[in-house]
């Protein structure tokens, strides 16, 4: 375990223990939905200068060898030293190969305590934990998935793991909360300028928007690809610009687990009964009129929701204003069947979606400065009209986790969950039991989103609606989806579980903190004892 | 000589969710549990404790109870450690206590009604805990928990404990709970190891014979019945099967066994058991009962299935089985009455309260005079129709 984790807790405004300290930093404790107003002028990166560039605009470094040796060769140009911050975004999900490449180059560099800070990771990020080990990352700032999880969530991680939301991540940068030294974007086309793109190539993601806040902060930014094309790289959703240098190496990330050839929706009876009831909801309570939007993401009852949801708009001969994704081939059926006129995307699940993002001009790119950034002039989360999201627990007060389960570990990221609680209509998509783990407590084991954002949990059993909606409970009398009082289910769960579950062994040591929207710490997470 | 049978019961592997294994050792020791459970921290206590009580209430006190959990809910845990403990105690008819977690005041009451519609039931595979847990939610009118087929020959002793107990813990809100025996003295056996176990009727599979009912009604005399008849001797026997017994209340076929004993191939269309299922329909509704058709299995396909209700309901079934809980609804959509069909079921309800409130014993509508089981099958109608709405 690291001798490093603080101990000494603040009391926040939601009644959570939260860390004093993060990583040096003091922490400011959430102080409430909308309370708190930071001050002051955005952070900013050095001035650059245009005649330090070559006039060519030629920017390719002159490296050799595999991605690591050719990353080692940019990371030097670029003056990386003992602690610095480094990020990379997470379009490539599971395939990503670069963050993995990047860490071996700084290993071989001989840098130390080093700070991540991903946009996400991934379970093919379990590479990195030998440089947790060994000092080359101090700690990871980003969600914490699978391995990296686990070994965060047992204390093994020297400084408190960070979790923000992506538009919390946008904020923080903003903030200068976390300042990037050095940004890594692997795009799957560029020109030797910098210009970059997600939507074509052989490792094509869609779209890179995780990475413009890097590519805007952070004061060295290197491009790395394995399609380099002739200048200049169109569309350039990355702009060349902001980029100090282009590595060109033979493969950036694995198609295949970058992007899923063909999406599938869920068979589980279960899973497709809640999203049949949230599509009924969405009509029964009257949301669903011409020009509404949705978001719905790419989880299993998600993609059914909106399938289920295409039915009533065609019976209601309904046409959205725009949707919101996570795109993928459903979505793309409902712009090209002319169901919604755009698809403002977030990020792309499968190779539909890269297509259409490449083909039709109502798919646009968005990124978390658009959707969900604190520090803009509001933002797209908050205009949707409804969004459906899911969650590891609810409590009876409708406050929601997304990052550990009952068992007290980090397993999830935010992702863009907390900023889309802003919609006007939010619901949670959950079964109600999970291999006799009961969803519904009566108090979630991390706060992740305020109950009062929270207006409908939807489960196979039926829809509990947050009695603050009373306009959304009157609407749906008469409709023939089961409302549920959010206690009653409780109460039933845990009589068909044998009762609540016991809570987790816990140390006094925080293993990370759980940032909100703005900045704030609304809960901490402490170290599982095994 | 036969290897014994091994002390085991329960599921496990990689794949395996909410059930649990359990092997016994037998020794001189005090009892030892030795329980592994994905849920440790969040249920390893209590599982603990239940397993330890529920060992020491059926007097078990030495040997080595080993226990793999995958996340089995407490009835699965009682269920399993049942089934191994008839076996370590050579007692089949022993029966651990069983868990309520049924909150309606009638649900433990069994309610036979005869004539209740039975549009839809779903069949569910008796040694799988997963999809019994909420069964109910997708509304069919009745869930049949399977002992037969679905079940295999080195699971069934299992399932018998695991149908047992979900019978008494699982909240089937208001579904017919319905079982399917094994054949023969099979089936005898599996309705005695189920003990008092609230449900309402037994699907007897492979009835060839009035006998067999009758057999069948002995051993549960207050259970409703309802025989699957598979196979041309069964077709052939409709009439006398169906009134073998009071307690039979509707017929059924299995159409996989009933197509291999024809010796043809079952199609889509279904021409090859057209004459089956007509005389099934006639040697049911000559007796008072209902016709019900076999499952369609093709769950990918709506359309077929719509296809396929719409012919049953032509021919006269008034239910079919469903394998999966997706084509309950389109199910119930086909068997609706038509607009049509409703209207002229609301005018003779009209007409009949009418003459009910003149004091008349004759019901007429214009100058036709309708005879009470017109009368009857319109009030059923509307009713449904209304319930339905």
């Amino acid at each position: 375990m690291s001798d490093s984790l603080p101990t000494e807790s603040i009391l926040n405004a939601a009644g959570r223990e939260v860390p004093i300290d993060i990583n040096g930093e003091k922490t400011i404790p959430y102080q409430g939905v909308g309370m708190y107003r930071p001050e002051g002028k955005q952070a900013s990166r050095l001035i650059s200068t245009c005649s330090d560039f070559p006039s060519s605009g030629n920017k390719l470094a002159q490296a050799e060898g595999d991605m690591a040796a050719r990353l080692k060769v940019a990371l030097q140009n670029a003056g990386l030293k003992d602690g610095m911050t480094i990020s990379t975004h997470h379009h490539f999900r599971n395939g990503d190969l670069v963050a993995n490449a990047l860490f071996d180059a700084a290993k071989d560099l001989g840098v130390k305590n080093l700070r991540w800070f991903p946009s996400a990771s991934f379970p093919c990020h379990e590479h990195l934990l030998q440089y947790l080990e060994d000092g080359t990352i101090h700690h990871i700032e980003g969600s914490m998935n699978g391995p990296l999880g686990a070994y965060c969530s047992e204390g093994k991680m020297n400084g408190l793991g960070v979790l923000r939301s992506h538009g919390g991540r946008y904020q923080a940068v903003q903030d200068g909360g976390v300042h990037i030294d050095i940004a890594v974007i692997a795009a799957p086309t560029a020109d030797a300028f910098g210009n970059a793109t997600g939507d074509r190539g052989p490792s094509a993601c869609g779209l890179l928007g995780f990475a413009l806040a890097d590519s805007e902060y952070a004061d060295h930014v290197i491009v790395v690809t394995d399609n380099l094309v002739p200048f200049p790289c169109l569309p350039w959703q990355i702009q060349g610009q902001r980029v100090d240098q282009v590595v060109e190496v033979e493969q950036v990330g694995l198609p295949e687990k970058i992007v899923s050839g063909t999406t599938v929706v869920t068979k589980s009876p279960e899973r497709l009964l809640i999203a049949e009831y949230i599509a009924d909801f969405v009509r029964d309570s009257g949301i669903l009129k011409p020009g509404f939007s949705f978001q719905a993401g790419a989880g299993g009852i998600s993609l059914a929701f909106a399938m289920f949801l295409k039915e009533h708009m065609k019976a209601a001969d309904v046409t959205a204003g725009f949707v919101r994704g996570g795109s993928n081939q459903y979505l793309v059926e409902m712009l090209e069947e002319g169901l919604t006129p755009v698809i403002l995307d977030g990020q792309t699940f499968d190779l539909e979606g890269v297509r259409s993002m490449r083909e039709n001009q109502g798919h646009q790119n968005t990124s978390p400065f658009t959707s969900y950034n604190y520090h803009g002039k509001g933002n797209f989360a908050s205009m949707i009209d409804v969004v459906v999201l899911g969650a590891t627990e609810v409590d009876v007060d409708f406050n929601a986790n997304v990052v550990t389960h009952s068992d007290g570990k980090l397993l999830h990221g935010i992702g863009g969950w907390q900023n889309c609680l802003f919609s006007k209509c939010t619901v949670l998509a959950v079964p109600s039991v999970r291999n006799r783990i009961p969803v519904i407590l009566d108090r979630v084991t991390t706060l992740v989103g305020p109950g009062e954002l929270v207006d409908v949990v939807a489960t196979e059993q039926g829809l509990c609606i947050n009695p603050a909606r009373a306009d959304l409970i009157e609407a749906m009398q008469g409709s023939r989806v089961p409302l549920l009082d959010i206690r009653e289910l409780k109460a039933r769960l845990d009589r068909l579980c044998g009762g609540a579950p016991a809570k987790p062994k816990l140390g006094d040591e925080f293993v990370a903190a759980i940032q909100w929207v703005d900045g704030t710490t609304i809960d901490g997470v402490r170290r599982v004892l095994s | 000589m036969g290897s014994p049978t091994p002390l085991e019961s329960g599921r496990r592997g990689e794949k395996i969710r909410g059930d649990v294994w359990m092997s016994f050792e037998p020794g001189e020791q005090s009892l030892e549990l030795n329980l592994q459970s994905k849920l440790e921290t969040l249920f390893g206590d209590s599982t603990r404790q239940l397993l330890l009580e529920l060992c020491q209430g059926a007097g078990l006190k030495t040997g080595c109870l080993m226990v793999e959990d995958s996340g089995a809910y407490p009835f699965v845990l009682r269920a399993r450690l049942e089934s191994l403990l008839r076996l370590v105690l050579e007692d089949p008819r022993l029966e651990l206590p069983v868990e309520c977690n049924v909150t309606g005041k009638d649900a433990l009451n069994t309610n036979p009604v005869p004539d209740r519609p039975r549009r839809s039931r779903l069949y569910l595979p008796g040694n799988e805990p997963k999809y019994m847990l909420h069964a109910a939610i997708h509304g069919p009118d009745g869930l049949i928990l399977d002992l037969e087929d679905s079940v295999a020959p080195s699971a069934k002793h299992d399932a018998c404990s695991l149908v047992r107990h979900a019978l008494w813990s699982l909240d089937f809100e208001s579904c017919e709970r319905m079982v399917r025996i094994n054949q023969g003295k099979d089936g005898i056996k599996d309705l005695a190891s189920l003990g008092n176990a609230p449900f309402e009727l037994v699907l007897i599979p492979k009835v060839e014979t009035a006998e067999e009912v009758v057999a069948v009604a002995e051993a549960a005399p207050e259970k409703l019945l309802m025989p699957i008849l598979e196979s041309a001797a069964g077709v052939q026997n409709a009439p006398s099967i169906a009134a073998a017994h009071e307690s039979v209340v509707a017929l059924t076929l299995g159409l996989e066994d009933l197509t291999a004993d024809l010796g043809v191939v079952k199609t889509p269309k279904g021409m090859e058991t057209l004459f089956a299922r007509s005389f099934v329909v006639q040697a049911a509704k000559a007796q008072g009962l209902q016709a019900i058709d076999s499952v369609y299995g093709d769950v990918a396909d709506e359309t077929g299935l719509r296809a396929s209700v719409q012919e049953a309901k032509a021919i006269g079934f008034e239910g079919k089985g469903c394998v999966h809980p997706r084509q309950i609804r389109i199910v119930h959509e086909e068997f609706a009455p038509s607009e049509k069909e409703l209207e002229k079921a609301r005018k003779i309800v009209a007409a009949f309260e009418e003459a009910e409130a003149q004091g008349l014993g004759v019901v007429s509508l214009g100058s036709k005079m309708i005879d009470p089981p017109v009368v009857k099958r319109a009030l059923n109608l509307v009713r449904q129709a209304e319930k339905n709405s």
